[in-house]
C-alpha cells in the first residue's frame, strides 16, 4: 500500500495529510497516522459541525457544566446537579443491532460516570424502517433487545424515549441512547489531566483488536460493505461495567483521583489526548503495560482499541496502591499504564523507545470545514399541499382506530416492557406519561426528562421541525409538571458533503437554537451522526432534543390518564390544528407533505408555564400533550391511560378531520374536578384555553363523530409492535 | 422486642443491581440494614438474610448458578437451615434455588422477552416470616423485572408444595409461564422464601404504592419476638 491508500484506508482526505505534513514537519509514523485519522473523524473531531455548534445558546442559571466536558450538568438543588447527554449508535447498530445498541448504552452510561455521578436513568430514542420489511423487524427487535439486555443487567432504569417508523430509515436506523446522573455538586469530576509525575491508571475489561477504527467507521456511508466492517463493532459486557461503575463511586467517594475519563471511539488515544489537552499537559502511555486479551497486539491497535468498560484515570503516585486494591475488590483489571509529562505530547512508549509522538493539542483540533448553504430543490416541492385533494372521512371512528393501532402512534408497552424501569426505587411515574418523572432520595426534589424529535416535520420545513421538537420536550416536562432547564442533542443527519442534508444541519440547528433562547433552555452537551445514509439516500435530517427538567416536589406531578369522573377537560393554548406533515396525512393519506405547523414559541411557553404553574400548585393531577394524532389521539391516550371515559364538542366551522386529526404545537388537554376550574382559570390568565367537555363512562365521544367504547380503542392501542405480521408504516385506514 | 434494633443483611453479588433497593427497603420498615459482600464468609451477626435481586456474575450461566458458589454461601446455609429467615427476591429467589434452599429452578419466560410490569398476586401462604403481617387470600399488585421467572419443578414436587400449602404468592396474571402461577414458595420449615416480584420497589407511598413494606415488617415482627 502506497502513503496515499493508507490515509486514504483511514479516511483522511489528502487535504487533511498534507495538514498533518505541515504541522508535524515530518511525515507521521503508521501508529502517529492512526491518532491523527480517529481523533479527526467526524465522530470524535467534528469537523463539519463544530463552526455551527457554536450557534447553540448554553448559558443559563441552572447551568454547572456546559459543552467541552464529558456530560452536561445543571442544577437541582439542595445540592444536587443533574449529569446528562445523549450520543448515537446508529452505524453499529445498523450491522450489529444487539451490540450496537447494548454498547451505545453502556458508552453513554461511562460519559455519565466520567463527571462522577452515579448513572440514576436512562432514554432512547429510536428510528426504524417500517415493519412491513424483514430486515427491519430484525433491527427493531434486536436493538430493543440489546438496550433492555445491557440496562436491565447494570441496573439503571430505562425510563424513557420515543420510536418511530419511516421509510427514511430503511437501512439506517437511529439508535440514541441518553444517560442521567446524579451527583452532589462539590463532587463533580473534570477530565483534565494536572500534575506531572502522576499516574495514568487503566482499569476495567482487558484491551482487545474490537472496535479497531469503530470511529472513523461511524463517520461514513453504510453499504453492502458495511456488513464486513461488523467486527468494527464492538461486544458489550454489562457484568463489567457494572463493576465499573461500583468502582468508579468507590475511588472517587475515598477521594484517590485527581481526574476520571471514559474510553470510547477512539479509546486509549482520545481520552488520554482529550485529558492533556485539556490539562495543557502531556501524556506517556507505555503500550506493553496494557492488559491485553489476545496476544500480538501492535502498539497503534492498543491506542485505538476500542474495548469496552474501560477507564482512565489520573492518580497521584502515593495513591496508587490504594487505588489497585479496590479495582482487585471488584474483580476488575487494573495497571499503571502512563504518566503525566510536560512536554505537551500524546506519546506512545513500546518497551521503552518511542512508537509514536504527537503533540495533544493537534489531536484534539482536527480541521473545520464550513460547506455552501443551498436551499434543497425538494422542499418547494414535498410543500405542496391541497386540502381539496383529501377527501374527508367516511367514518370517523375507523380513523381514529387506525391511527392508534398505527405503529407510530400506538402504545409502547411492548418495547418498555422488556426494560427495567424501576430499578433504583426512584420511578416515580411509569413509562408512559408524557415525561419520566424521577426523585432524589431523601429530598423532596425530583427531575424528568424526556426525547423528542419530529424527523417528518424537519424534512418538509428543517428550521421549523427542529424549533417543534424542542418546543415538544419542553411541553412534555411542563405536563407533568417539571420546569425545563436545560438539554442534549444528537444531531443525526446525511453527508454534510452533500448541499441538501448540509442545509438541513445547518436550518436545524437554527431552528433549535431559536427555539433554546425563547424557552430558555440552553443545549449543555450533545453529539453528531453524519453520513447517515444507505445506498446514497440520506435519512430524515432528526435532531433528536434530550431534555430535562426539575421539581421542588416532586409529589406534585400529573400524569395523562383521566383519574376521576366528572371532571371538566379544558384544552390550553392556540389551538390552529393543520394536516401538514401530521400522522393523519401520512397513514390515512399516504401522503408525507405540506407545511408542518409553525411553531409560536411564545405562546407554545405561555401555555406551558401555565399548566405547570397549575401542576406545581397542586390544582391539576391530570395534563396531555396534543402531539402525533392530534386532539382526537391525545383525547383517547388520556381516556386508556386512566381507564375512564370523556366526551368532548369541537367548534363548529372548518374541516372536522383537521380539527380532530390535525396537528399543533402549544396545546395541552388538562382535566380537572369542576371545584377547581375556578383556581384553573387564574392560572391560565393571559393564555388561551376553552372547556370543551368532561371525564366520564366508558366511551370516547367527540361531536357526533367519534363514539368508541374502550374496550374497542384498547384493542387497536394496545398491539404487539413485535408480532409476525405488524402493518407497514403507512397506507391504512 | 428486645432494646436493640434489628439487622437485616443483604447479600452483594457482583452483578446484583437491587442491593441498594433492598437495603432501602429494610430500612424503611425500620432495621438496621447490613451488607454482606459476597467475598467474605461472614453474616456479621444479622437477624434475617435478604438475596436481592440482580443479574449475579452477569447471569451468563444459569441465573444463579455462580453466586451460590460464593464465600458467603457457606454461612447463609447454615443460617438457614437452622431456621433463620432468608428472602430471594428474583435473582435471589434464582440463587436460592441452586442453592437447594428451595425446590425447582426458573427458566426462560414463556415470551421469550425480559419483561418488567405490575401484576396482581394473591398471598396464599402467611405463616412464613416474610408474609405474617398479610392476610391470607390478600391481593397486591407488585413489580416483576425478570427474563427468568417461570417456575418449574416436577409433578411431585408441585404437588408437595401444593399440598403443604408451601405457595406463597400466586399470580393472578401470570407474566411468565410459570407452572400454578407460582410467584414464590417456601422450603419445608417455612424460613426460606423465594419471590419473583419484587417487595422493596413498593415499599414506598412516594413511588405510588407500599404494599411490599409488610415483607419487611413481617420479618421484623418475626426476628423481634425471637430477641
Amino acid at each position: 500500500m502506497n502513503i496515499q491508500e493508507t490515509y486514504s484506508s483511514l479516511g483522511l482526505s489528502d487535504f487533511e495529510y498534507d495538514r498533518i505534513l505541515e504541522l508535524m514537519g515530518r511525515a507521521p509514523n503508521f501508529l502517529e497516522l492512526s491518532l491523527l485519522s480517529v481523533m479527526w473523524s467526524e465522530h470524535c473531531g467534528y469537523k463539519n459541525s463544530r463552526p455551527l455548534l457554536r450557534r447553540f445558546p448554553n448559558e443559563g442559571p441552572r447551568v454547572l457544566q456546559g459543552p467541552g466536558e464529558n456530560a452536561g450538568v445543571v442544577e437541582v438543588g439542595d445540592g444536587w446537579a443533574l449529569v446528562f447527554k445523549m450520543e448515537s449508535h446508529n452505524h453499529p447498530s445498523a450491522v450489529e443491532p444487539y451490540e450496537g445498541a447494548a454498547t451505545g448504552v453502556g458508552g453513554i452510561i461511562r460519559d455519565v460516570l466520567a463527571m462522577g455521578a452515579r448513572p440514576v436513568a436512562l432514554f432512547n430514542s429510536l428510528r426504524f424502517g417500517p415493519l412491513d420489511d424483514e430486515r427491519n423487524r430484525y433491527l427493531f427487535r434486536e436493538v430493543v433487545r440489546g438496550i433492555g439486555g445491557y440496562g436491565n443487567a447494570i441496573g439503571v432504569p430505562t425510563v424513557g424515549g420515543e420510536v418511530e417508523f419511516s421509510r427514511a430509515y430503511s437501512g439506517n436506523p437511529l439508535v440514541n441512547a441518553m444517560c442521567v446522573g446524579l451527583v452532589r455538586s462539590e463532587d463533580l469530576m473534570r477530565a483534565r489531566a494536572v500534575g506531572e509525575g502522576n499516574l495514568v491508571v487503566l482499569f476495567g475489561a482487558k484491551t482487545g483488536r474490537d472496535g479497531i477504527h469503530g470511529a472513523t467507521f461511524a463517520s461514513d456511508e453504510l453499504s453492502e460493505e458495511s456488513e464486513e466492517k461488523r467486527p468494527n463493532v464492538q461486544v458489550g459486557d454489562p457484568f463489567a461495567e457494572k463493576m465499573l461503575v461500583e468502582c468508579s463511586l468507590k475511588l472517587l467517594e475515598e477521594g484517590l483521583i485527581v481526574s476520571l475519563q471514559d474510553l470510547g471511539a477512539a479509546g486509549i488515544t482520545s481520552s488520554a489526548s482529550e485529558m492533556a489537552a485539556k490539562g495543557g499537559v502531556g501524556i506517556e502511555i507505555d503500550a506493553e503495560k496494557v492488559p491485553l486479551r489476545e496476544e500480538g497486539m501492535e502498539p497503534w491497535e492498543i491506542v485505538i482499541s476500542e474495548s469496552q468498560e474501560r477507564m482512565l484515570a489520573i492518580v497521584e503516585p502515593e495513591k496508587v496502591e490504594e487505588v489497585l486494591k479496590i479495582t482487585e475488590r471488584y474483580e476488575l483489571v487494573a495497571a499503571v499504564v502512563g504518566r503525566v509529562t510536560g512536554h505537551g505530547d500524546m506519546r506512545v512508549m513500546n518497551r521503552g523507545e518511542v512508537a509514536g509522538t504527537v503533540p495533544a493539542h493537534y489531536l484534539a483540533d482536527a480541521p473545520v470545514y464550513e460547506r455552501e448553504v443551498r436551499i434543497p430543490a425538494y422542499l418547494e416541492e414535498v410543500r405542496k399541499l391541497d386540502l381539496e385533494e383529501l377527501p374527508a372521512p367516511q367514518d370517523y371512528n375507523s380513523v381514529l382506530l387506525s391511527l392508534l393501532a398505527h405503529p407510530n402512534l400506538c402504545s409502547r408497552r411492548p418495547v418498555y416492557e422488556q426494560y427495567d424501569h424501576q430499578v433504583g426505587t426512584d420511578t416515580v411515574v411509569l413509562p408512559g406519561a408524557d415525561a419520566a418523572v424521577m426523585r432524589v432520595k431523601g429530598t423532596t426534589l425530583g427531575f424528568a426528562a424526556t426525547t423528542d424529535c419530529k424527523g417528518r416535520y424537519c424534512y418538509l420545513d428543517p428550521k421549523g421541525g427542529a424549533a417543534a421538537a424542542v418546543a415538544e420536550a419542553y411541553r412534555n416536562l411542563s405536563c407533568v409538571g417539571a420546569e425545563p432547564v436545560a438539554l442534549t442533542d444528537c444531531l443525526n443527519f446525511g453527508s454534510p458533503e452533500k448541499p441538501d442534508a448540509y442545509y438541513q444541519l445547518v436550518a436545524c440547528i437554527e431552528g433549535m437554537s431559536e427555539a433554546c433562547e425563547a424557552l430558555g433552555t440552553p443545549v449543555v452537551s450533545g453529539n453528531v451522526s453524519l453520513y447517515n445514509e444507505t445506498e446514497g439516500e440520506a435519512i430524515y435530517p432528526t435532531p433528536t432534543v434530550g431534555m430535562v427538567g426539575v421539581f421542588e416536589d416532586v409529589g406534585r406531578h400529573a400524569t395523562p390518564g383521566i383519574k376521576r369522573e366528572g371532571d371538566a377537560l379544558v384544552l390550553v393554548g392556540d389551538f390552529r390544528p393543520v394536516l401538514g406533515g401530521s400522522n393523519y396525512l401520512e397513514i390515512v393519506h399516504g401522503r408525507v407533505a405540506g407545511a408542518p405547523p409553525a411553531p409560536d414559541l411564545a405562546s407554545e411557553k405561555a401555555a406551558s408555564d401555565a399548566v405547570r404553574r397549575a401542576v406545581a400548585a397542586g390544582v391539576v393531577d391530570t395534563a396531555h400533550d396534543l402531539s402525533g394524532g392530534g386532539l382526537a389521539v391525545a383525547l383517547a391516550g388520556m381516556a386508556l391511560c386512566g381507564g375512564v371515559g370523556a366526551e368532548a364538542r369541537l367548534l363548529p366551522g372548518g374541516r372536522q378531520d383537521v380539527a380532530l386529526f390535525g396537528e399543533v404545537g402549544g396545546c395541552i388537554l388538562v382535566a380537572v374536578p369542576e371545584g377547581r376550574l375556578g383556581e384553573l382559570e387564574e392560572h391560565l390568565e393571559g393564555v388561551h384555553y376553552s372547556r370543551i367537555g368532561g371525564t366520564g363512562g366508558g366511551r370516547l365521544k367527540v361531536s357526533g363523530l367519534i363514539d368508541a367504547g374502550l374496550d374497542e380503542l384498547g384493542e387497536a392501542y394496545e398491539r404487539d409492535l413485535f408480532e409476525r405480521h405488524a402493518p407497514e408504516g403507512g397506507h391504512l385506514g | 422486642m428486645g432494646g436493640r434494633l434489628l439487622r437485616i443483611g443483604v447479600t452483594v453479588f457482583p452483578g446484583s443491581n437491587c442491593d441498594r433497593d433492598a437495603l432501602y427497603g429494610v430500612q424503611r420498615a425500620g432495621a438496621e440494614p447490613v451488607e454482606l459482600w459476597h467475598a467474605d464468609a461472614d453474616l456479621k451477626g444479622v437477624d434475617a438474610v435478604v438475596v436481592p435481586g440482580g443479574f449475579s456474575y452477569g447471569d451468563y450461566l444459569r441465573p444463579g448458578a455462580i453466586a451460590r458458589f460464593a464465600k458467603v454461601m457457606g454461612p447463609l446455609e447454615e443460617f438457614a437451615k437452622g431456621g433463620g429467615p432468608v428472602l430471594g427476591v428474583c435473582n435471589g429467589f434464582q440463587v436460592l434455588t441452586e442453592a437447594h434452599l428451595l425446590p425447582g429452578a426458573l427458566l426462560r419466560n414463556t415470551s421469550m422477552r425480559f419483561v418488567c410490569t405490575r401484576v396482581a398476586v394473591r398471598v396464599e401462604n402467611t405463616r412464613t416470616p416474610w408474609t405474617s403481617l398479610y392476610e391470607p387470600g390478600d391481593e397486591l399488585t407488585l413489580p416483576v423485572a425478570h427474563n427468568e421467572g417461570n417456575y418449574f419443578a416436577d409433578e411431585r414436587t408441585i404437588a408437595e408444595l401444593e399440598d403443604e400449602g408451601r405457595v406463597v404468592l400466586r399470580y393472578l396474571s401470570n407474566p411468565n409461564g410459570s407452572v400454578n402461577d407460582i410467584a414464590g414458595l417456601c422450603n419445608e420449615g417455612r424460613n426460606v422464601v423465594g419471590l419473583m416480584p419484587h417487595p422493596e420497589r413498593v415499599s414506598d407511598p412516594a413511588l405510588g404504592s407500599a404494599e411490599g413494606l409488610k415483607v419487611f415488617e413481617s420479618v421484623l415482627r418475626f426476628a423481634g419476638a425471637k430477641v
